[in-house]
């Protein structure tokens, strides 16, 4: 099991090295730098910024740039953001926090729906349950996300249902341990809600067709001659059978749950990555742009590692091998 | 054609729907200038963020011909606005108003409806005092075209690649998979925001337009050359390509001619599915302010007013329509694809 692990993880070294080599290249494309915008403010001398060009390597070519990126990147050093004058890191720390609860948050709020909707609709194949369950799933999985937020956005503004934007209110901000939990919670609530909208009619779909699939299996038909009651076919047989491929989908949500997060960040004022990357790239923040992508990329090859060792874990067939 | 439109109507009968509803939309799109009562761009200063004209059929307890109420400005500062119960204005059809170009071609002065010498603002006017309506129409344009532009580029180079890929095997493979996973990898949000700032801020709208297909391509192709690849692989083995191959047909002509036509059943559904995403991409990034710019109307940068902004969001809340309207054409791209599924899926035969 560790050397599938560690397997697996030297498989994404490569892949990583080539994202941020092309993001880099990208930047590169872009015209002009951080230091062209400087130079438009008559209180910078040009010389001041030429030395800033120097001391951030801007004047070398931009391979050599990226291979420095990588020393410093080695020596767990992200580098420093321009226009915000502080280490990469610290920033995206901070915001970085936020984003992961709002994914996580989210993602449970998915699971947490679909699969027992999913099962439900699909003992009830064809019935009108089954029917307004499937007509809300598309429906759900045609609202884009940032229109769900500015819809939830518009009915808490109206009825001061739930806080909108920040992760904190301004009354509390002395409050301490559950209440601040709490608090963050409830802020949570509004983009958490919106990002999961949009995400379970799919996985709901898929969730059916799986578990019908397992339904129509001959250890199913087994299972009833046998005599099993319908709750232990369900629950013994077919869920474990059904949820194994929802697990691989796992690793593959959490990159759109990254995307849409972005998104449902900017929309509901929510303090994470989002509006942090957009800014970012608007002033071409180079180092703050990697970074952010460089952590998009690592997220979501964890999320993949994390649905392979689940999948190792639920099917003894993957672990044997 | 024929047949297959009957099959679809037998299969599903909401994809089929669906279709109609998107002929229209693009119909719509397409005669903008012509059913638009206003152009996308003319400011009514006294009327800004007005509520839309009800369109009203009976007056004094009777039907009568279809018309409007003026529109009474009870308090310019706090924009409220309420009907003019005394003024009515008949709606009139194909009635004459100031000269524009209709698809940029030729000039004409007739409009399919207004209201005589009143407003009518059926979804109600922006911050500027923009017809609302007017602007859908005319953002379908570019929401609409960019949808089918964009997987047309990024469906080509797909086939290509996944056709390459797979038929060829071996390093060429090899590379060329790694490119995908590469692209795939990137959370689709950030390398699209990364690909943007690699362009100038300051474009024209054409110049934009352009670079958001360009853009939304250059990620798209990529899950569906994985796709094909996987089909080829299976397909190369099959004997009519193994009997092309002894016949000493050209590679390209066996997978542009063999090959990929047999992926076409999957592909149309993956064609058909993949719109949404152009629609959606376009909307998120002239929703950020970085696609199609103002006074150029697109459903994405319509909806940007609202955004952060609560006022405007609670008191005008017709500002949400042209997300309405991208829902709409997402849904019935959605449901068109799934009955394409069916028809074309062999087994449903």
């Amino acid at each position: 099991m560790k050397k599938y692990i560690l397997k697996r993880l030297l498989q994404f070294i490569p892949l990583l090295l080539g994202m941020t080599f092309i993001s880099f290249m990208i930047i590169q494309m872009a015209p002009g730098d951080y230091f062209t915008q400087l130079s438009m403010n008559p209180e910078i001398s040009p010389l001041t910024i030429e030395s800033m060009r120097r001391d951030f390597g801007l004047d070398k070519p931009a391979v050599i740039q990226y291979l420095y990126w990588l020393k410093n990147l080695a020596r767990l050093n992200l580098g420093q953001s321009f226009s915000y004058h502080v280490p990469v890191s610290f920033l995206i720390g901070q915001k970085l926090r936020n984003t992961l609860s709002l994914s996580i948050f989210s993602i449970f709020l998915t699971w947490a729906a679909a699969i027992p909707l999913g099962i439900f609709s699909a003992v009830k194949d064809g019935r009108w349950q089954d029917r307004t369950l499937s007509l809300l799933a598309y429906i759900g999985i045609s609202i884009p996300s940032f229109l769900t937020a500015m819809l939830l956005v518009f009915f808490a503004a109206r009825t001061g249902a739930f806080p909108v934007g920040g992760t904190i209110s301004v009354f509390n901000i002395s409050a301490t341990g559950w209440e601040k939990f709490a608090d963050y919670m409830k802020h949570l609530l509004l983009p958490g809600l919106a990002l999961a909208l949009s995400g379970i009619g799919s996985l709901f779909r898929l969730m059916k067709n799986n578990f019908l699939e397992a339904l129509g299996s001959p250890y199913i038909t087994t299972a009833r001659a046998k005599g099993l009651g319908e709750a232990r076919i369900y629950f013994r047989h077919a869920l474990r059978n059904a949820v194994n491929p929802m697990i691989t989908i796992f690793g593959y949500t959490l990159s759109s749950v990254l995307s849409g997060a972005a998104l449902v960040e900017i929309v509901t004022n929510w303090p994470g990555m989002g509006r942090l990357i957009l800014d970012a790239v608007l002033s071409q923040d180079l180092y703050l742009v990697m970074a952010s992508l460089l952590i998009g990329g690592a997220l979501l090859i964890l999320g993949n590692l994390a649905a392979d060792i689940m999948i190792a874990a639920a099917d003894p067939r993957v672990r044997l091998r | 054609m024929k047949t297959f439109l009957l099959r679809l109507r037998e299969a599903n009968k909401i994809s089929f729907f669906s279709l109609w509803l998107l002929i229209f939309l693009y119909a719509m799109a397409f005669l903008a200038d012509f059913i638009a009562p206003y152009p996308y761009d003319l400011q009514n200063r006294d009327y800004a963020l007005c509520p839309p004209t009800v369109p009203r059929m009976i007056s004094g307890g009777r039907i009568s011909r279809p018309f409007v109420y003026g529109i009474k400005i009870i308090n310019p500062a706090f924009k409220q606005y309420a009907p003019d119960t005394l003024a009515t204005h008949d709606i009139e059809f194909f009635r004459k108003g100031p000269e524009r170009k209709i698809l940029g071609l030729f000039r004409s002065s007739t409009y399919l409806f207004g209201a005589g010498s009143g407003k009518i603002f059926l979804f109600g006017t922006d911050l500027h005092g923009r017809d609302v309506f007017s602007r859908i129409l005319h953002g379908a344009r570019v929401s609409l075209s960019i949808g089918v532009i964009g997987v047309s580029i990024s469906f080509v180079l797909g086939l290509l690649v996944g056709g390459i890929s797979g038929y060829f095997g071996g390093r060429t493979d090899t590379i060329l998979m790694r490119l995908v996973e590469i692209i795939m990898m990137f959370p689709f949000f950030y390398l699209m925001l990364a690909l943007r700032a690699a362009f100038p801020p300051n474009l024209s709208s054409v110049q934009v337009y352009l670079l958001i297909v360009v853009i939304l391509s250059l990620i798209g192709w990529a899950s569906l050359a994985r796709i094909i690849r996987g089909m080829v692989l299976s397909i190369k083995e099959e004997e009519y390509v193994l009997a092309a191959r002894s016949l000493g047909l050209s590679s390209y002509r066996i997978i542009t001619r063999h090959i990929l036509p047999s992926t076409l059943s999957y592909t149309t559904t993956a064609l058909t599915l993949s719109v949404p995403g152009y629609i959606l991409g376009e909307s998120a990034l002239s929703l950020l302010g970085l696609g199609i710019q103002e006074p150029h109307a697109s459903w994405g940068n319509m909806l940007s007013v609202t955004i952060g902004n609560l006022r405007i969001l609670t008191g005008a809340p017709w500002m949400l329509i042209p997300g309405f309207f991208i829902f709409l054409t997402v849904i019935s791209f959605n449901f068109l694809g799934d009955g394409i599924r069916k028809v074309a899926d062999p087994r449903n035969w």
